[in-house]
């Protein structure tokens, strides 16, 4: 990349500081959309400068950018909004395997490296190809091809150091004598334990915990991209690969702490497994409190603000179209909606907001945990749509709970709280819910999309 | 001394990184993980730089699938980010759609 000609690197300079101002544009909704714009140019003008270097071969760059640009669009434009998740999942996959595939590219074309390049090609192609089956096997839990719960068993710890271990060994080798016959099986053994690594660290994580997983194969992504920037010399790599690494960061911190859990308590625990969910489950018992479409009718008829709490079941209903609708047919009623997001609703950062858009919520009526519960005594009646931990009490009440310290929607301080859920079971954390028994708490059971279906009709009768 | 260029270059870009997303409301994590996800997409450079006419065999397979699989990237992770934040509307633009 060195030989490139001056004026190539001084594009990629402008393309980095287009990069920079379109993050900086993300930080509100309004300027959002332009920020992504300008981000996509800086993306353009970088690949419109590359392909001005001499020696290319185009006839392949054809067919890969041609296939690449079909699917990508293809994707981009099928993707239900429900399935982000596992569309993110997907293309944080690609981009570790196209940073692996770079390195090991490079490697078979460059055998003779330095001590230094092959290190940055050994962290290139082991995160890469890590990030590509972790994030395939998150592909797979997302879209419920492969089981959601936590898959645990007993060595498992011991395996996956064992595979760090001889990663380790492999990469020492590989290191030392990069253009032998034997410094390239070692590099192929690399290869091989990065993508078992990739799949063994990713099992045992459950899927209400995805958005943590998401959020760092996100920053992998990044970082594997940095690193084929180290490898080719390239610094346009470099500096989009670490903001990407850091936006993943942040992300897995802000996921983790909404949870009060550490990142490795929710790599390593197996929480939400199957032993884990049997033995939580005692605990607050009582008699709820059943209401028919009819009572809540009722009691959102007379109330003067509603909030509502989306969860994962409103994602997994469809049925963010008519919460909208019955959220506007409340205004009507003069009144006041809005709409109380926790951090870690549903299977990835912002999911919910997504959603919600979607249905044309304005987003002035997203409102974050923070700002909602300091006002909560002032709503008349929470609606919880589908969510189950992030409004359980025991979180702030229970020091045994396994989810005690874990910042909540403060529902329970609201005048009426009304629970849609299909049915009595507890969330993903396996435990049951106090505020199912509150003495402000009605449970309206069904299918979250029937349900708020048939209270549109009600307020339409 | 190229080393320690290019780790100087990745420790100022990653502080740079920390300082913008912890600005990024959590109303737009989706679409900011969607959009890192094309930016990611940036090793197509380094893939399209490596495609030359006189690569190796092997080394033009390999580069040719690491641009395709980068390009899914780029032109996914920005048409579906840019689909996303089209529909982040504020009230009054809501209702006239």
């Amino acid at each position: 990349m060195s030989s490139a000609p001056i004026f190539i690197n001084f594009a990629y300079i402008i393309s980095a500081a287009l990069f920079i101002f379109g993050l900086k544009m993300l930080s509100s909704p309004a300027t959002a959309r332009r920020g992504n714009l300008v981000s996509a140019v800086g993306m353009l003008l970088a690949i419109i400068v590359t392909l001005l270097n001499q020696g290319l071969d185009y006839k392949w760059i054809i067919v890969g950018m041609a296939i690449g640009s079909v699917i990508g669009l293809f994707a981009a434009y099928k993707v239900e909004m429900t399935s982000m998740p596992e569309m993110v999942a997907l293309f944080n996959g690609f981009g570790g395997m196209s940073s692996m595939l770079l390195a090991w590219g490079e490697y078979a074309q460059h055998p003779q490296m330095s001590v230094f390049i092959a290190i940055v090609a050994f962290i290139s192609a082991f995160i890469g190809a890590m990030t590509f089956s972790g994030s395939m096997v998150a592909f797979g839990k997302l879209s419920g091809k492969i089981t959601q719960q936590a898959v645990v068993f007993n060595g498992q710890h011991i395996i996956n150091s064992l595979i760090l271990l001889i990663t380790l060994a492999a990469a020492i080798f590989f290191t030392m004598q990069p253009d032998t016959a034997m410094g390239i099986k070692a590099f192929y053994l690399i290869l091989a334990l990065a993508l078992v690594f990739g799949i063994a660290s990713t099992i045992p994580i459950g899927g209400a915990d995805m958005p943590v997983v998401i959020s760092l194969l996100n920053s992998y992504s990044g970082l594997a991209a940095c690193a084929a920037g180290f490898v080719i010399h390239n610094n346009i790599l470099i500096v989009a690969g670490a903001l990407v690494g850091a936006a993943g960061m942040i992300l897995t911190n802000i996921m983790c702490k909404a949870m009060n859990r550490s990142l490795a308590n929710v790599l390593f625990s197996g929480f939400g497994s199957a032993t884990q969910a049997a033995s939580g489950g005692d605990g607050p018992q009582g008699e709820a409190k059943p209401a028919t479409a009819e009572d809540v009718f009722y009691i959102l008829e007379a109330a003067d603000s509603v909030a509502f709490v989306p969860g994962y079941g409103l994602a997994v209903a469809q049925a963010q179209h008519v919460v909208k609708e019955l959220g506007d047919l409340l205004e009507e009623n003069d009144t006041e909606v809005s709409y109380a997001i926790h951090p870690v609703a549903g299977r990835m950062p912002g999911h919910m907001n997504v959603l919600l858009a979607e249905a044309n919520v304005p987003y002035d009526q997203l409102v974050e945990m923070d700002d909602i519960n300091p006002r909560m005594d002032t709503v008349d009646v929470c609606v919880v749509i589908g969510a189950n931990d992030v409004v359980n009490p025991a979180a702030l009440e229970d020091e045994s709970s396994p989810i005690y310290g874990m910042p909540i929607i403060e529902t329970f301080n609201a005048n009426t709280v009304i629970v849609l859920k299909r049915s009595m079971n507890p969330g993903f954390a396996g435990i049951q819910n106090a505020l199912f028994f509150r003495e402000n708490t009605r449970m309206y059971f069904g299918d979250a999309k029937v349900a708020i279906q048939a209270l549109v009709a009600e307020f339409k009768s | 001394m190229e080393a320690v260029y290019l780790t100087f270059v990745f420790v100022l870009a990653i502080f740079l990184g920390f300082e913008l997303i912890s600005k990024v409301p959590s109303t737009l994590h989706t679409p900011l993980m969607s959009g890192s996800n094309a930016i990611s997409g940036i090793t197509l450079i380094g893939a399209l730089a490596s495609l030359k006419t006189d690569n190796v065999q092997l080394a033009a397979i390999l580069a040719t699938a690491a641009v395709a699989l980068a390009t899914i990237n780029v032109v996914g992770g920005y048409a579906v980010t840019n689909r996303m934040l089209e529909m982040f509307k504020k009230k009054d633009e809501g209702e006239s759609k």
